[in-house]
């Protein structure tokens, strides 16, 4: 494998890696924050109860966040160079406000996880507060960087060499606004199903306790408020894309020719060697109509182009259609568990619906993680869209190979000890309940 | 004169967070080598005491680490993108230190009471808070001696394989492990015998940095006319000051004087690391990057500037709080 191929695969294995444990980052605080504060509105032990649980498994989660960020932040020289010697004056700002940003997420942590008996209910409950701010703020600052590498605006170049910079219209660039915010309610989408998916596991297996019966619902309120606001955040992500990186939309939707009333593909399997995709269910122009409100509008077709210009068109149209076709499943699943709820008058518990819950949280990882894999891949093959190729900012260095496998296994270890820990911590936390009794039955 | 005057603040302030870093997360990586090297009938107990004093503060120690990466590429871009090359594979070891010595201390400390022992998570910590240092170190060798160039040769072990780079991975263990020991001496004030086991380690480590330190000035002497040139010029009174302080950092462990110890041996990696900074201003990466000619734009310059100034008016009251609530004392040990 060339240097280019090996620096993609550990930057994106580091991504891949990194963004699971981030994404809870943003979203645990806001659950942990509305549970103390019922907790204390309701003067109800078993909500404060469940804050303080959540915190001892975020405080491993997000030790493990903060060094795979930092394998990022390293691997941003390590791997390109290129790419960072260029950039690194437009895009480093808002790194370095994220480093404030997860500086002041640390600290607010550390007083969250250790202040329970130091500080008033209410003290402590402001603190998280922070915690829930600076961990959006990470997010919106870093992705921050990838909107510009869409959209790379705010600098004068002559060839490599940068003449005039205006680091705040780089930070602010055309992708900014959709790309930010898409990802903000992907992390809350995220994490409300992730958290659901645990309580509904303890559920099925017998531990249904006051806790769970508090953790479910609220998770659930968090996933299908996200799921709605992704969908609508994601079709304006669409109809921008469509503007703005006209290859990356033609790739996504596999649409080959330049075609007035573009039907919209559903499945399929794109043939970019032949121009065409096979076995999709076509609906007629509805693209051309999700894209423009107008069923007759052109859309620019992958020939439009220069072929070196392509994406992976199988893999980004795939990746897009994993992304929609899981998240609208997931969108209305929680559509469905509150509508039960709403007729039942209490949080449904059938076998079912608890089962379906436990799939929906790694699907709901898989859901982001194939977002990503369309913008990333749709990008290609640039690593600064129409700037520099991913090929001239890519490493010379020879030992990348080495590398990737020391990563990924370094990786896999600290995924499986994490998952172990968190497993056996949630186990003690129930020996604890069920013994001690700091958790009321009911 | 005004980009000059950015560089050079943005240089000092990248300075000061290699500093806060090599004191701060260097007595954490000390931690992890005396965790190893623990001994002795209170094994258990030096372990402990080295948890306690980690626990809370290792995650906002490692930071620095971060604000250095990212003001150095935002302020430095090329400088950054040089030494990422360059230096590809100390920092690569030197970052899977990193990663598993952080991963290894949560699982370690915050797993312990839910998992109990993790043996080969203990022994990580301790062979990671070995190697990130010494990689680091190093790396700061190969810098200091000229070898990162503008345009990079083939050469993937120029100037961080050497006896000099050697004596200086092996100095800057040694310097965390004093470190942390006069850091330990302080913690376990109330237990004598534990206190004696730290101030032993301290006494050992003084002496291996003391006599590393006095090879890495014959070496840099006899093998890097540059690297000697810049410590016996603008550096020779910060290099005189460290040649009287190392002294007295030791007698200070001798004399159980803990806190002054503490202080002592965190200076001498001050003099130690400014002595070398200030020798070879203006250059930031000798000989081919100046502060002044590999600096970002000037509007970079001052946007981060002001980045910087506008994080501080948050992060500074946030760190108070901290300190506030905990006054002082380890919230771990409640």
């Amino acid at each position: 494998m060339d240097n280019v191929v090996l620096s993609r695969a550990i930057m994106g294995t580091s991504l891949g890696f990194h963004i699971v444990f981030a994404v809870l980052g943003v979203g645990m605080p806001l659950l942990m924050s509305v549970a103390e504060a019922i907790g204390i509105r309701r003067h109800d032990p078993a909500w404060t109860a469940l804050a303080r649980r959540w915190t001892k498994a975020f405080s491993l989660i997000f030790a493990v966040g903060a060094v795979s960020g930092t394998a990022l932040s390293f691997e941003l020289g390590l791997l390109w160079p290129g790419f960072i010697g260029f950039s690194g004056s437009m895009i480093g700002l808002p790194f370095s406000a994220e480093a404030f940003a997860f500086f002041i997420e640390a600290i607010f942590l550390g007083l969250y996880l250790y202040g329970w008996d130091r500080l008033s209910p209410l003290a402590h409950w402001l603190c998280s507060i922070p915690i829930a701010i600076s961990g959006a703020a990470s997010s919106v600052f870093v992705v921050m960087t990838n909107a510009w590498m869409n959209s790379p605006t705010g600098f004068v170049a002559s060839g490599n060499r940068i003449i005039r910079v205006d680091p705040i219209a780089a930070a602010f660039n055309r992708s900014t606004p959709t790309e930010d915010v898409h990802m903000l309610v992907s992390a809350y989408f995220v994490s409300g199903f992730a958290v659901a998916a645990v309580y509904a596991a303890g559920f099925l297996r017998g531990y249904g306790d006051a806790l769970h019966r508090r953790a479910l619902p609220l998770a659930m309120a968090m996933a299908v408020v996200a799921s709605g606001l992704a969908g609508i955040t994601g079709d304006s992500s669409s109809r921008f894309v469509a503007g703005e990186q006209p290859i990356k939309f033609a790739a996504q939707e596999a649409l080959f020719p330049t075609t007035a009333g573009a039907p919209l593909q559903i499945g399929g399997v794109p043939l970019p060697d032949q121009n065409r995709s096979v076995l999709a269910i076509e609906i007629p122009r509805l693209l051309s109509f999700l894209t423009t409100w107008n069923p007759n509008a052109t859309i620019r077709g992958l020939e439009a182009f220069p072929r070196d210009l392509w994406p992976n068109v199988v893999v980004v149209h795939f990746s897009y259609q994993l992304m929609i076709g899981l998240g609208l499943v997931l969108g209305l699943g929680s559509v469905l568990y509150w509508l039960l709820a709403a007729r039942r008058r209490a949080p449904p518990l059938d076998r079912w619906l608890l089962l379906a819950l436990v799939a929906a949280g790694p699907a709901s990882v898989l859901t982001m993680e194939a977002g990503w894999f369309v913008t990333e891949f749709g990008r290609q093959p640039w690593i600064i869209y129409g700037v520099m190729r991913t090929s001239a900012a890519a490493t010379t260095t020879p030992a990348l190979g080495p590398t990737f496998a020391i990563f990924l296994v370094v990786y896999i270890g600290l995924g499986v000890t994490l998952a172990r820990l968190l497993l056996r911590l949630a186990q003690r936390e129930r020996l604890r309940a069920a013994t001690g009794d700091t958790v009321p039955r009911r | 004169m005004t980009d000059l005057t950015l560089a050079d603040g943005l240089a000092g302030i990248l300075l000061l967070v290699i500093t806060a870093y090599a004191v701060l997360a260097g007595a954490d990586f000390g931690g992890g080598v005396w965790d190893l090297f623990a001994s002795g009938p209170r094994i258990r107990a030096q372990r402990m005491a080295i948890a306690t004093a980690m626990g809370p503060v290792w995650e906002a120690n490692h930071v620095w680490l971060i604000f250095l990466i990212v003001g150095l590429l935002t302020a430095f871009p090329t400088v950054f993108a040089a030494l990422s090359i360059a230096l590809y594979l100390p920092f690569t070891i030197a970052l899977l230190g990193i990663i598993l010595r952080g991963a290894a201390f949560t699982f370690q400390t915050h797993g312990y009471e839910a998992a109990g022992e993790l043996a080969p998570w203990g022994a990580a910590f301790g062979a990671a808070s070995i190697i990130a240092p010494a990689f680091l170190g190093a790396a700061l060798a190969a810098v200091a001696v000229g070898s990162v160039r503008a345009t990079p040769g083939s050469n993937v072990t120029t100037g961080w394989i050497s006896w000099l780079a050697a004596d200086l991975a092996l100095l800057a263990v040694a310097l965390c492990a004093y470190l942390a020991a006069t850091f330990l001496m302080v913690e376990t004030e109330g237990d004598p015998p534990l206190q004696a086991d730290f101030r032993q380690r301290a006494l050992g480590a003084a002496m291996v940095s003391g006599v590393l330190a006095l090879i890495g000035l014959v070496l840099a002497w006899r093998q890097s006319p540059l690297l000697w040139s810049e410590l016996t010029g603008r550096g020779i009174w910060l290099l005189l000051i460290a040649l009287i302080n190392g002294p007295i950092a030791a007698f200070a462990v001798w004399r159980r004087s803990p806190r002054v110890a503490r202080v002592a041996v965190a200076a001498q990696i001050v003099f130690v690391l400014w002595a070398w900074a200030v020798g070879q201003w203006p250059a930031l990466v000798p000989p081919d990057f100046t502060i002044h000619g590999s600096a970002a734009p000037d509007a970079t310059l001052l946007a981060l500037t002001v980045t910087i100034a506008a994080g501080m008016v948050v992060l500074a009251p946030s760190l108070w709080l901290l300190f506030r609530v905990f006054k002082g004392h380890n919230p771990a040990a409640n």
